[in-house]
């Protein structure tokens, strides 16, 4: 009887453990679809960005071009790395563009401008924070895989631990905002 | 980590509920056989059970009823008695904040609240509703002109986490039972007073009277008392949760700074919300009364806030910050490694 109960509380934890399992995976797919989302909305934006800003601009060519070639680079990459390198080109060149757009008043008065500044600002935030929750869900379901007693069901059904987002070395310092754009990043 | 966490708070808050209906039912139930003795609807005669506790089933009626209600509209009650409309992207101002609350609602791993507003130049906000699917974040427009985007990240912030952990759900019952208690406690005085007291005479002894006299001696301070009670509840399961909220709310935006600011910039704001806000005070991120911001200590400043005083908010934020310069504790850092 006493052994009886012992099997149906193993089954019962077992179960429980599965689910845990199967749920924080999809949590960990779910979290890196979020940061592509983001990603894609994030390339939609630049062209308008773009073609809003580039007539008060001309001194800023540079910091135009190379967003518009990283966005181009990140659209056709072959591999996951190489797309990501060039999506964290993308995270320097507008936030440079961004903080230049601050240094130019006819801009900062034009409605449509202001706009796409803030739908960019909230997605660069949106991709901040959508990688850090990736990041966070990914500890989770990694600290259940690897740890006692759950790691027995995760060895025996083929959990494997996820990767973290890592991002590219430039990605993170902290970005300094240097308005005479001589100078390399560091 | 952090989401273990929320489960924890999580599973806090549904036991809390349940424990909050039934005592709540207890309360009513308690409520009404006392007025059924009162009005000797029912005696014990010999020894013997008579008549039928009408008011009983009643009051027990009403508290079945009135927590169903509080569990499903309890939200928009609530809404309604601050005057809050949904909030739409009408201005630039307004989309900054439906963009706030998407970036934290992405941070917390939630799905987006509706958003509210509330007309009033008093900055403050609040959440509510009884789950995360079903949640909402309402802010004032005072919040929305004076705040900037890093501000509001804190404040939203501190609202999602009342959202990820349900504390929405035990607020918003609180906040409409003490609405449902006061009602019941007025009506129950008004009857007493102007209604009609043991009129009609039935039977039973000296002793059987004497009982139903002592019964209705505490009906009545059962109801003067029941408000106060309700009140005193309020309180006391709200302040430990702001803490835990500011402390949620920097996990969010990894950035301590964000709520500091908000916090010194709301602790600089003298002005009350205008709104009634007697049941719903508790809601809100900072206590939207007039009087009772201020940093006092001691038993009865600190059994009648239901916030902790800003200032140690504040204090703690700081402590927070200074930490967060040490690299060993930027979480990011720890989930990047």
């Amino acid at each position: 009887m006493v052994f009886l109960i012992i099997i149906v509380a193993i089954v019962v934890w077992a179960v429980f453990a599965y689910n845990r399992l199967v749920s924080l995976r999809n949590q960990v797919d779910n979290s890196w679809r979020q940061i592509d989302v983001q990603l894609k909305r994030r390339h939609d934006l630049i062209p308008n960005l773009v073609e809003a800003v580039k007539g008060y601009m001309q001194f800023e060519r540079d910091t135009l071009t190379q967003v518009v070639e990283a966005r181009a680079k990140a659209i056709s990459a072959p591999d996951q790395a190489s797309r990501m390198a060039a999506e964290s080109q993308i995270t320097t060149g507008l936030g440079r563009l961004l903080a230049v757009i601050e240094n130019y008043p006819q801009l900062k008065a034009d409605e449509n401008v202001l706009k796409l500044q803030e739908e960019l600002t909230t997605t660069e935030n949106q991709i901040a924070f959508a990688r850090q929750a990736y990041n966070d869900v990914v500890l989770e379901l990694n600290t259940r895989i690897q740890s006692f007693p759950s790691n027995l069901i995760a060895g025996n059904f083929g959990f494997k631990a996820a990767e973290y987002f890592k991002g590219a070395p430039e990605d993170q310092a902290v970005p300094k905002v240097d308005l005479s754009m001589t100078a390399p990043r560091a | 980590m952090a989401a273990s966490n929320f489960r924890a708070l999580e599973a806090t808050n549904r036991r809390e509920t349940v424990v909050l209906v039934v005592a709540f039912m207890l309360l009513l139930g308690a409520l009404g056989l006392g007025l059924d003795v009162a009005a000797r609807d029912i005696a014990i005669v010999n020894g013997q059970f008579v008549g039928f506790p009408v008011l009983t089933i009643a009051a027990l009626v009403f508290a079945g009823a009135q927590s169903m209600v509080s569990y499903y509209s309890g939200a928009s009650l609530v809404l309604l008695s601050v005057h809050a409309r949904e909030l739409t992207a009408d201005t630039p101002k307004h989309q900054v904040v439906l963009d706030v609350i998407n970036e934290m609602a992405t941070a917390a791993r939630m799905p987006v609240p509706k958003p509210y507003i509330i007309d009033d130049p008093s900055p403050n906000a609040f959440a509510t509703g009884r789950d995360p699917t079903h949640s909402i974040i309402c802010v004032t427009q005072g919040l929305v002109d004076q705040m900037d985007r890093e501000e509001l990240q804190g404040v939203i912030g501190h609202e999602m986490s009342h959202v990820a952990d349900y504390d929405i759900r035990t607020m918003m019952m609180i906040a409409v039972m003490v609405g449902g208690i006061a009602m019941l406690s007025d009506f129950v005085y008004r009857w007493m007073f102007f209604g009609g007291f043991g009129a009609r005479g039935r039977g039973g002894n000296n002793r059987d009277n004497q009982a139903a006299a002592l019964i209705t001696v505490a009906v009545i301070i059962l109801a003067a008392l029941a408000p106060i009670f309700s009140q005193l509840l309020a309180m006391a399961v709200s302040r430990q949760r702001e803490y835990l909220a500011d402390a949620s709310s920097v996990e969010f935006t990894r950035n301590p700074r964000a709520l500091l600011r908000a916090l010194e910039h709301i602790a600089k704001i003298e002005s009350p919300l205008k709104q009634g806000t007697a049941g719903t005070g508790h809601l809100f991120i900072v206590n939207p009364r007039e009087g009772v911001r201020e940093d006092d200590e001691g038993f009865f400043a600190n059994l009648f806030s239901t916030h902790p005083p800003l200032s140690r908010r504040i204090a703690r934020l700081q402590a927070l910050l200074g930490a967060a310069s040490a690299p060993t504790l930027d979480a990011s850092a720890q989930a990047n490694t």
